[in-house]
C-alpha cells in the first residue's frame, strides 16, 4: 500500500496527490511515468511523474477527473493509500539543448513543469508557454514563472486571465519575430501537440519533441495497447517513450486510437457518480 | 502388471466430464470439470507398469509417472501427490495446461495400434487428467497453515518474474531453507498463467493457492516491482545483498504483423486481448475494464494463445469468430485438446489463409481483413511445410482483429544489466544446464531464455536453476 500523505485541490477536475513511495522516488526523473491502481479492482491508470522529492521519499501525481478511475481517485483523502504504485516507466526526458521551449496545455502543464524546472535548475535559457481553458483552471502559476524568469506565457482559451488564445499564439509570436530555439517540448492534448509541430515546422526549430499519453495496460511493453506510428514504424510509447519527436508522429492516428473506449469510459463515469451518490445518499 | 488389481484393458480413456460446448462458449467457467475419484481409479488401473516406462523419459520433468498412476490406482491419493511433488511444483497447473499428447502420452504404451472393435486408434493412459485430479485432491484437502517451513538457511535469493519458471525455482529454494524474494512487475503474481491463460482452462484461484503456498514457505512476493527499472540487477546483488538472482521474466513482449492497417480500432495484440480479460478482469459484467465488444472477430495464428483468445472472445459475446492461419491442421501447433473444445464451440477454422491487410471505415475502425489464399510446399526450417502463395485473395467482414502470432523476451533487463548477453532474438543466453548467464551469480530460465515456450519446460528450468543455485552458495560456504 503507499499512503497519500498530501492532497491539494487545485480545481474542480484538478488534483494533486504526494504518495509515500521511497523506491521510485529515489529512481524517478522528469518524463517517466507511474502506474497505479485505487484499489483491488481498480483500473491501471498511467500518470506521469510530476514531481520527486528523494530525501522525503515521495513522488507527486497530478490528475484531472475525466473518467470513473479518476473520479475514485479523488475521493481519497490524505491518509488513505493506494492499492498499487508502480514505476519509473519509460524513458526519461533528454535534457539536452541551450534554449528551450517548454509548452504545456491543460493538464500537460503539470508534466511540462518538472521539465522546465530541469532546464532551470540545468542553468539552460527557459521560455515556458501553459494554456488553460479559463483562469479558474490555471495551475502552478508561480513555479512556472519561476522555472522561466521574465518568459512565462500564459494563455486561455476564452481570455479570463486577459491573454486569450491557444499555446500557438505566443509560440508563433516568439517565433515568428526571430527567436531560435533549440528545442521545443509540448505536453498536452494530442491536438494541441499536433499543431504546436506544424508551427515548429513552419518556422524550421531543429527539434520538436512531444510526450504521448495513448491508452495503456502494463506500461512494460507486454500489451502493445499504447502503440503508435513514429516515422512510419510502430512504437511503444511504455518502453520506446512517452517521449517522440513530434516531427514524425502520427497524430491523427493517435487521437483515433485515443477514443477507441469513448463510450465505455461515459457510461462507468456516470455509473460511478451515481453509485457514490447512491452510497451518500444513504 | 500389478498384483493388486486386474488392469483395465479399455482401448479409450475414461471421457473427462465437460461443460457441454453450447453452454460453456458463452461462460468463463472451467471446461473441464475433472475426474471422481472412481473415474481417476478406474482410469489408473488402464496403467500396466509396463517396464519401459517410455511416459518417464519424456516428461520434461520426468515425473515418476507408473508409480504415482499405481497409488491413484490403489486409492492412496496423498501418496500419488507426494511422488509428483518430487518431480513438480505446479501439478494442478501441468495437469492442465501441459501439451501431453506429445510428451508423457504421446509415448505411452497403451496408446500403440488399433481397436479391432471401433478401427479407432487405442488411447494412452490419462496421464494429464490423472495428474490434475491428484492435485486437485491434494489441494482441496490440504491448508497452506499445514505447510512446514524449513529452517532458514540465512541465504538471500531474488527471483525476477512470478511465472511458472520463478515459482517453481523460489519453491525448491524456500524448501531447502533460503530466504527467497520474487519480485512481479504487474500488480498480481502468476505471470502468464494469471495474465494470459483464461479462467475456462486455468481457474485463477489455483494459481493463487500456489501462490499461497509458496507465502507459507516464507516466500516473499513483490508485486509493482519492475526489476530494471526501480531496482537493477546489479543493485539487487551490490545494495540489497541477494547472492543469485533467478531471471524467469518470460517472453511478454507481443509480436505484430506488420500489415497495412494494423493500428486501427479493433486491433489487438492476444496479450492485451487477453489481459482486459483475465488480469483486469473485463469478463466480469461489472468491470472497470473497457474491452470491445465485437460481432466478428479473427484470431490470427494457431498456437494455445490464439485457441485462448478465440474462445475468450467467443464468451465475451462474439457472434463469429475465426482462427486465421498460415498453414494446415496438421501443422496447427495447439494442444489438441484446445484446437478440439475450439472447434466444438464453434470457432471457425480459415486454414491456409495469410492476412495481408487490415481494412478499417471511415471512423478508422477495423471492417474486415485481407487474406491471401496460401498451400503447402516442402517442409521448412521447422520441419513443417512451408505455406506459399497462390495470388488468390480473399475478404472476410470482422470487427476486430486479433494477432497471436508470438512474443519475444522483453529487453529491459538486457537493457539495464551490463554484461548480460542475449542472443538475436532477445533470448537470455545461459551457458550450463542449470541456466547461469554470461553475468556471475545471475541465472535464467523458461521463456526469457527459450522464446516462448511451455509452461513445463519453464518449470524444468526453474528446478534446474534452484539446483545450480543451492550448489553455487553451498560450495562458496
Amino acid at each position: 500500500m503507499y499512503k497519500i500523505v498530501r492532497k491539494h485541490v487545485f480545481n474542480p477536475t484538478e488534483t494533486l496527490l504526494e504518495i509515500e513511495a521511497p523506491e521510485i522516488a529515489k529512481k524517478a526523473k522528469p518524463g517517466q511515468f507511474i502506474i497505479l491502481r485505487v484499489d483491488e479492482e481498480g483500473e491501471r491508470i498511467p500518470l506521469t511523474v510530476g514531481g520527486y522529492d528523494r530525501e522525503k521519499g515521495t513522488v507527486t501525481i497530478i490528475f484531472q477527473i475525466v473518467g470513473a478511475s479518476t473520479y475514485k481517485l479523488n475521493k481519497l483523502e490524505e491518509g488513505d493509500s493506494l492499492h498499487d504504485f508502480v514505476g519509473p516507466l519509460g524513458q526519461p526526458t533528454e535534457l539536452t539543448g541551450e534554449k528551450v521551449c517548454v509548452v504545456g496545455g491543460g493538464l500537460g502543464t503539470a508534466i511540462a513543469y518538472p521539465i522546465a524546472k530541469a532546464f532551470h535548475d540545468a542553468g539552460k535559457d527557459v521560455t515556458a508557454i501553459a494554456g488553460f481553458r479559463n483562469k479558474d483552471l490555471i495551475i502552478l502559476h508561480d513555479e512556472f514563472a519561476a522555472a522561466a524568469p521574465g518568459k512565462y506565457y500564459e494563455m486561455t482559451d476564452d481570455g479570463s486571465n486577459g491573454n486569450k488564445g491557444n499555446v500557438c499564439v505566443p509560440l508563433e509570436e516568439l517565433l515568428s519575430k526571430g527567436e531560435k530555439f533549440d528545442k521545443v517540448i509540448c505536453i498536452g492534448p494530442v491536438i494541441m501537440m499536433k499543431f504546436v509541430t506544424l508551427c515548429c515546422k513552419k518556422y524550421n526549430v531543429p527539434e520538436c519533441v512531444c510526450s504521448m499519453n495513448p491508452i495503456m495496460i502494463d506500461g512494460t511493453g507486454m500489451c502493445g495497447c499504447c502503440r503508435l506510428t513514429v516515422g512510419g514504424k510502430t512504437k511503444f510509447a511504455c518502453v520506446d517513450g512517452p517521449d517522440f519527436n513530434a516531427y514524425e508522429v502520427d497524430f491523427d492516428e493517435a487521437m483515433t486510437r485515443g477514443r477507441m473506449y469513448k463510450a465505455f469510459e461515459t457510461k462507468a463515469y456516470d455509473e460511478a457518480k451515481c453509485n457514490l451518490y447512491k452510497k451518500e445518499a444513504k | 502388471m500389478y498384483k493388486e488389481y486386474k488392469p483395465n484393458m479399455a482401448p479409450f480413456k475414461n471421457p473427462m466430464p465437460e461443460q457441454e460446448p453450447l453452454v460453456r462458449a458463452h461462460n468463463f467457467k472451467e471446461v473441464a470439470e475433472g475426474y471422481t475419484a472412481e473415474m481417476a481409479m478406474d482410469e489408473a488401473k488402464r496403467c500396466l507398469g509396463c517396464p519401459t516406462k517410455p511416459c518417464v523419459a519424456h516428461c520434461p520433468v520426468n515425473i515418476n509417472i507408473p508409480d504415482f498412476i499405481h497409488e491413484v490406482a490403489l486409492g492412496n491419493f496423498e501418496k500419488a501427490y507426494e511422488i509428483i511433488s518430487q518431480s513438480s511444483a505446479l501439478p494442478a497447473v501441468c495437469g492442465r495446461v501441459c501439451p501431453q499428447e506429445t510428451q508423457c502420452e504421446g509415448k505411452c504404451t497403451r496408446g500403440i495400434g488399433v481397436d479391432p472393435k471401433t478401427k479407432q486408434p487405442k488411447e494412452p493412459v490419462a496421464i494429464g487428467r490423472l495428474e490434475r485430479f491428484v492435485a486437485d485432491y491434494h489441494n482441496a484437502h490440504s491448508k497452506p497453515e499445514d505447510i512446514v517451513r524449513p529452517e532458514s538457511n540465512g541465504h538471500k535469493v531474488a527471483v525476477i518474474g512470478s511465472g511458472p519458471s520463478g515459482l517453481t525455482c523460489a519453491g525448491d529454494l524456500a524448501k531447502k531453507g533460503y530466504d527467497v524474494t520474487i519480485f512481479e512487475a504487474l500488480h498480481l503474481a502468476g505471470g502468464v498463467l494469471v495474465y494470459g491463460i483464461p479462467e475456462f482452462r486455468l481457474p485463477k484461484s489455483i494459481v493463487q493457492k500456489e501462490v499461497d503456498n509458496l507465502k507459507a514457505l516464507g516466500v516473499k512476493v513483490e508485486t509493482n516491482m519492475v526489476i530494471g527499472r526501480v531496482i537493477t540487477i546489479d543493485e539487487l546483488l551490490a545494495e540489497y545483498h541477494f547472492e543469485a538472482v533467478f531471471i524467469g521474466s518470460g517472453a511478454g513482449l507481443p509480436r505484430f504483423l506488420g500489415i497495412p492497417g494494423e493500428n486501427l480500432n479493433g486491433v489487438y495484440s492476444a496479450n492485451e486481448f487477453l489481459t482486459r480479460t483475465n488480469l483486469m478482469k473485463a469478463y466480469l459484467a461489472d468491470s472497470n475494464t473497457p474491452i470491445q465488444k465485437a460481432k466478428n472477430v479473427a484470431v490470427v495464428g494457431g498456437g494455445n494463445v490464439a485457441m485462448d483468445a478465440a474462445r475468450s472472445a467467443l464468451r465475451l459475446g462474439a457472434e463469429h469468430v475465426y482462427i486465421i492461419y498460415r498453414r494446415s491442421l496438421e501443422e496447427l501447433p495447439a494442444r489438441k485438446e484446445e484446437v478440439h473444445h475450439a472447434m466444438q464451440e464453434g470457432v471457425d477454422f480459415q486454414l491456409l489463409n495469410n492476412p495481408v491487410e487490415i481494412i478499417g471505415d471511415e471512423n478508422n475502425n477495423v471492417k474486415a481483413m485481407k487474406v491471401e489464399v496460401m498451400k503447402l510446399g516442402e517442409p521448412d526450417a521447422s520441419g513443417r511445410r512451408k505455406p506459399i502463395s497462390t495470388g488468390e485473395f480473399k475478404e472476410i467482414e470482422v470487427d476486430c482483429v486479433i494477432c497471436s502470432i508470438g512474443t519475444s523476451p522483453n529487453p529491459l533487463l538486457r537493457q539495464t544489466t551490463k554484461g548480460l548477453e542475449t542472443n538475436p532474438h532477445g533470448c537470455i543466453i545461459t551457458k550450463t544446464e542449470g541456466g547461469l548467464t554470461t553475468r556471475d551469480h545471475v541465472y535464467a530460465g523458461g521463456d526469457a531464455v527459450t522464446g516462448a515456450a511451455t509452461v513445463i519446460l519453464a518449470m524444468g528450468a526453474g528446478k534446474h536453476a534452484a539446483k545450480a543455485i543451492d550448489e553455487e552458495i553451498m560450495g562458496a560456504n
